[in-house]
């Protein structure tokens, strides 16, 4: 034992006691950390693959389509490939690979234990890949949202989409369907997250909720409740038939569909923020 | 002599199990300021105390404290800890540079402060130079480099080092050594695994020795040696230019085990039951003028021979 042993010098501490703005800085740090890799790394590849397909997709149809369909249904096939392609699609899948890889991709990349080693408290470990998470998709797929709508809209006729813009129901359609996108990243997003946390092959769990997300329409009125689709269709600017099997259920409210979805969302957050303060790095076993 | 739990490192009764495996088993250790060295074999459980005082893994038995702060609040425990673990990995598409203050930032730093505390801390570990490359270009030793600058960089009480000495060549591995007994000097407590064992006994303080979970030995490596003297008297190689009859002649001595003539024909080697009461009677011997000694050495006094008594031989 060396002579000084004893006496532990005063290592000055420069980190201030924890409070909100420490909190705040750190999340802020993590943020902008996994923004970085979000939209650089090379992960971000497939969910830039997965945002251009239904931009491309359109951009072929308006280019080789010689039918210019009725401005008055545009609405309604903007509503189907919405429900069908962007949201169930292009943001379930966007959301699975980019909220999965939030946790998942450190423990395939043995980077996790860096974060775990610093002085943050894991919940605002959660907090920040989170939001990193859904600033990322809310980014992407808003933008998607958004240029598949001009896609279908612009083209065929300009002057009377403009009129259905600024003049009709055009802006306030744009209003909701960018909500739905928003509210869709804020779902699925805490619930991927969570699932890359703690299972070690997430995929099985996100085919699951494909599969049942898919179901939705046949299921009866109770069980249509437990899914985020739901709450999502009810609040579709243009609704659509789901066709002469589905199982008819009342809408649920925008007032009740938005805090629930939010509420949700909290929750499983917290659970997260719950678990992970138990979570153990062993890279050899995940 | 308990110490106070604000100072030490305290593993209390601790298992660990992986499932039916078993990591370590009722460890009960105070650890306090200095460097401390934990030996063993591959398996024996380094990496898992290692990753129990950092929380990354959670004891299944009984508590861990470092300096008084339970690690499962890592808010508080990383303010004092430090830990340059054995994975080889990195954030991608990271320069040295940033990889430290990206963390730094994470543990609540300003920008301003991260800066300057990853530059002071790339300068320690001499990779100023290179700060500014990608980390996937570095060699392993700048890797190792790296991750020991990332674990010194806020300043910490405790130096947690996985096999630190890992890759690097033999010109900074005795700078490294330098930065460790330096940083103990200044108060730090240092917990080092290797297998250097040569090494372990040039920079370490106390040792801890590990085999298939368990605590072997713990102490300095002269107390640990010490307490084996009844198993494995202790043993010394007497240079000395006939060493035939210097054998015959301390044979009459009663702290005399066993003596052999070394294969150069110029020592002896002997085994004693009482080094103290024996160097007095060899005085005698010598004083006669009949044999000429030329040195006396122990040749088991060090970790390498206590690793090979306890572990070794299992």
């Amino acid at each position: 034992m060396s002579s000084t042993a004893e006496t532990i010098q005063p290592h000055a501490p420069t980190l201030p006691e924890p409070n909100l703005s420490l909190w705040l800085r750190q999340i802020r740090a993590i943020v902008a950390f996994d923004l970085k890799k979000n939209f650089f790394g090379k992960r971000s590849l497939l969910v830039y693959l997965l945002a251009v397909m239904p931009i491309a997709l359109l951009t072929l149809v308006v280019l080789l389509s010689p039918k210019v369909p009725a401005v008055n249904t545009l609405p309604t096939i903007y509503s189907v490939f919405f429900n069908s392609v962007i949201l169930r699609t292009i943001v379930f899948f966007g959301c699975a690979w980019i909220f999965m890889n939030l946790f998942r991709g450190e423990i395939v990349d043995r980077s996790l234990h860096y974060y775990f080693l610093s002085s943050v408290r894991r919940e605002l470990l959660v907090t920040g890949k989170y939001l990193s998470g859904l600033l990322t998709s809310v980014i992407l797929f808003t933008i998607v949202t958004v240029v598949c709508m001009m896609l279908i809209f612009v083209p065929h006729s300009f002057s009377s989409s403009l009129r259905f813009f600024f003049e009709g129901a055009g802006l306030s359609q744009l209003f909701w369907y960018v909500t739905i996108t928003i509210l869709a990243c804020i779902g699925y997003g805490a619930f991927f997250l969570v699932v890359g946390l703690f299972v070690r092959n997430p995929i099985i769990p996100a085919l699951v909720l494909y599969g049942w997300e898919w179901i939705n329409f046949l299921l009866p009125p109770l069980l249509k409740k437990i899914s985020v689709i739901h709450y999502l269709n009810s609040l579709v600017p243009v609704p659509i038939s789901e066709g002469p099997f589905a199982v008819v259920a009342e809408p649920t409210p925008a007032w009740i569909s938005i805090p629930g979805l939010l509420i949700v969302t909290a929750l499983v957050l917290f659970l997260a923020g719950t678990r992970i303060r138990r979570m153990e790095v062993r890279y050899g076993t995940d | 002599m308990r110490y106070e739990p604000a100072n030490t490192i305290i593993f209390d009764n601790v298992s660990k199990f992986y499932g039916e495996i078993l990591g370590v088993n009722r460890v009960t250790l105070e650890i306090r300021a200095g460097i401390t060295s934990l030996v063993g074999p591959n398996g024996a459980g380094k990496t898992t105390l290692m990753n129990l005082m950092c929380g990354l893994l959670r004891p299944t038995r009984g508590t861990v404290s470092v300096l008084g702060i339970p690690t499962d609040q890592p808010q508080l425990l990383f303010r004092k800890l430090g830990y340059c673990s054995q994975f080889d990995s990195f954030p991608r598409g990271l320069t040295g540079r940033e990889f430290i203050v990206a963390f730094l930032k994470i543990s609540g730093f300003t920008a301003k402060q991260a800066g300057e505390l990853a530059a002071k801390s790339l300068a320690r570990v001499d990779l100023l130079p290179a700060a500014d490359r990608k980390i996937g270009a570095y060699s392993k030793g700048m890797r190792q480099r790296v991750r020991l600058a990332q674990a010194i960089a806020h300043d910490p009480a405790v130096l947690i080092l996985d096999e630190p000495l890992n890759g690097l060549d033999p010109m900074v591995r005795a700078e490294t050594i330098a930065l460790f007994k330096q940083l103990a000097v200044d108060g730090l407590h240092l917990i080092i695994s290797s297998h250097i064992l040569h090494e372990v006994d040039m920079m370490s303080d106390r040792v801890v020795l590990l085999n298939n979970g368990y605590v072997v030995a713990e102490g300095g490596i002269q107390g640990v040696r010490e307490e084996m003297d009844v198993e494995h008297p202790v043993q010394v190689l007497i240079r000395c230019d006939r060493p035939s009859i210097l054998a015959s002649q301390i044979f009459q001595s009663a702290d005399v085990i066993e003596a052999r003539v070394h294969d150069d024909r110029k020592g002896l080697f002997v085994k004693l039951r009482n080094p103290d009461q024996f160097y007095l009677s060899l005085n005698t011997v010598v004083s006669e003028g009949e044999i000429e000694v030329e040195s006396i050495a122990p040749v088991d006094d060090d970790l390498s021979a206590v690793y090979e008594y306890l572990i070794g031989a299992q």
